[in-house]
């Protein structure tokens, strides 16, 4: 009876879009924003991860690293790039990159879209909780601006992995969960057909995120010239303030969460 | 309903005194042998017959390895809210409360092992299987930052099954909190040393569980980020046997030393005694 029907609401629809094929992916928001685009390979100590593209190049006239979770253009790019799944090696380049823009006065783009962090034996024997784990640690007193903006999917620590920022920015067709809605409602009720309704639950929409608190802005769909303009203003006011205050401003910005 | 409640008392319960005293007896879940409780709990809760660890509550964990009375507990008047309004989430706090009988999923204070002063905190399976929501965040970054003020350095003892669905968001950011107070505690040269038991996972294990600068496990404690059911079912095939447990974490690189229960506290007096604390 109506089995195959996915039950849907206006949560679950934002998440079902959020996966959709025919979005722009992290490449078409570099493309877009980033001009002279240098990319830089490798973690330095394991291997070079294609779910996540990072390099250099201009965000107007300001040098911008950029570091983006990348789920592919078609099928064969799509599994090229591990569905935008990274491994422990694509933090690590990550968090390389960053050291690096801190060294060299830059602030750090991050374009987030992930369903998650790559679950697997060799994902997992290769440090994934310990490399996410120092992303967080070593973003939270990196010397330069970060400004991480979730385009599509926000798929709990493998997102939140890229987004110890300063600005936390949302498409408003984007998503941001501890969970995703299908494994919540199998958790919950062992009823994956519920999803919908732990969608709702989890308040992972944008507008949820905002009136919660947690994230600092929400972006239009598609317009990436407003964009291109908020990031230039919003970098040039985090590059104006003092380290030590940038710093305890981002502590801040996360030590109040959920408990004030 | 109520015959699930008392099966669950009868199982866990190695620290109920239920009048019976020691003579009670339960069976070991690995070799099935009847066994007094006496036993176990003089063994540090390992069975003394096949060497199974059974689960040690937050509570125990700390009289275990701290100092005789000099544990006192902090923050212990935190209790959870359902601030997301999270379905059945105000039913799950109150019957993690009754089982635990404790606050919330994790104990902290400050206490001496072998007369060396130090912060912990210890977590607790009873308590929603461990999860970390807002308040388990919060108790833990503020004995981070009352450690960091006083230079004292943190012992941290992990269970937990990550993240807590039922507070969304707040409860994944609550892994940043807490990382980016170790980060401030570390940055002032301070001491923190973690025992991650069975199981540590999700959020926990990709945040404070992996940051400290000494990282030590018990004997064949899962310690992953994923499940291994997730990945089981994404790859299609069983998983070797010792994946994610202590043992081959180490082999992989990510642990210091897998220390026994019965060694535990020597152990770590030891390590305070060589950092000087």
């Amino acid at each position: 009876m109506g089995k195959n029907v996915v039950r849907t609401n206006e949560e679950y629809s934002t998440v079902l879009g959020a996966r959709s094929e025919n979005r722009l992916t992290a490449t078409d928001y570099i493309n877009a924003l980033i001009d002279d685009f240098i990319e830089l390979h490798g973690d330095r100590l394991f291997g070079d991860d294609r779910a996540v593209i990072a390099g250099i190049g201009f965000l107007g006239d300001i040098p911008v690293t950029v570091i983006g979770i990348e789920k592919g253009k078609n099928t064969e790019d799509r599994i090229f790039r591990n569905f935008g799944s990274a491994h422990p090696e694509g933090y690590r380049k990550a968090l390389r990159l960053m050291k690096q823009a801190e060294k060299f006065g830059r602030p750090v783009l991050c374009i987030v879209d992930t369903a998650g962090a790559f679950c697997g034996i060799d994902a997992e024997e290769r440090g994934q909780g310990r490399a996410i784990a120092d992303n967080l640690a070593g973003m939270s007193d990196l010397k330069t601006p970060v400004i991480s903006v979730v385009i599509g999917e926000g798929g709990s620590g493998g997102a939140l992995a890229l987004c110890h920022s300063d600005r936390i920015w949302m498409t408003e067709d984007a998503y941001f969960s501890v969970v995703s809605p299908e494994s919540c409602a199998n958790i919950l009720w062992k009823d994956t057909a519920r999803a919908d309704e732990a969608a709702k639950a989890l308040c992972l929409t944008a507008d949820k995120l905002m009136k919660l608190g947690l994230i600092d802005r929400i972006c239009r769909k598609g317009k990436l010239k407003e964009l291109s303009d908020n990031l230039k203003d919003e970098f040039k006011k985090l590059m104006q303030m003092k380290t030590e205050d940038l710093i305890e401003a981002r502590y801040q910005r996360f030590r109040k969460v959920g408990y004030r | 309903m109520d015959l699930k409640r008392l099966f669950l008392k009868a199982n866990n319960d190695l620290e109920s005194t239920d009048g019976k005293g020691s003579t009670r007896k339960i069976i070991c879940k690995k070799c099935k042998k009847r066994i007094a409780v006496s036993r176990i709990r003089n063994n540090h809760f390992v069975c003394p017959e096949c060497g199974h660890y059974f689960q040690v509550r937050a509570r125990r964990r700390i009289l275990m390895l701290t100092d005789r009375r000099s544990f006192i507990e902090t923050d212990r008047e935190l209790s959870s809210k359902n601030i997301l309004g999270f379905p059945e989430y105000d039913d799950k706090l109150r019957a993690a409360m009754e089982k635990s009988r404790e606050t919330e999923g994790v104990i902290c204070g400050e206490g001496e092992i072998e007369g060396h002063r130090v912060c912990l905190f210890s977590m607790d399976s009873n308590f929603m299987m461990g999860s970390m929501g807002a308040v388990v965040g919060e108790k833990i970054t503020r004995l981070f930052e009352y450690a960091t003020v006083r230079h004292l350095p943190v012992l941290g003892i992990t269970v937990s099954g990550g993240a807590r669905m039922q507070e969304g968001m707040i409860s994944l950011m609550q892994m940043s909190k807490v990382s980016a107070a170790v980060k401030r505690h570390s940055k002032d040269g301070n001491l923190y040393i973690v025992l991650l038991t069975n199981p540590t996972t999700g959020g926990v294990d990709a945040s404070f569980a992996m940051l400290g600068d000494i990282t030590l496990a018990e004997p064949g404690a899962r310690i992953g980020f994923a499940g291994p059911r997730v990945i089981e079912k994404s790859l299609g095939k069983t998983l070797p046997k010792d994946f994610q447990r202590a043992e081959r974490v180490l082999e992989c690189g990510f642990i210091d030393a897998i220390v026994p229960r019965c060694e535990q506290k020597k152990y770590i007096a030891k390590l305070l005694k060589i950092h000087g604390m």
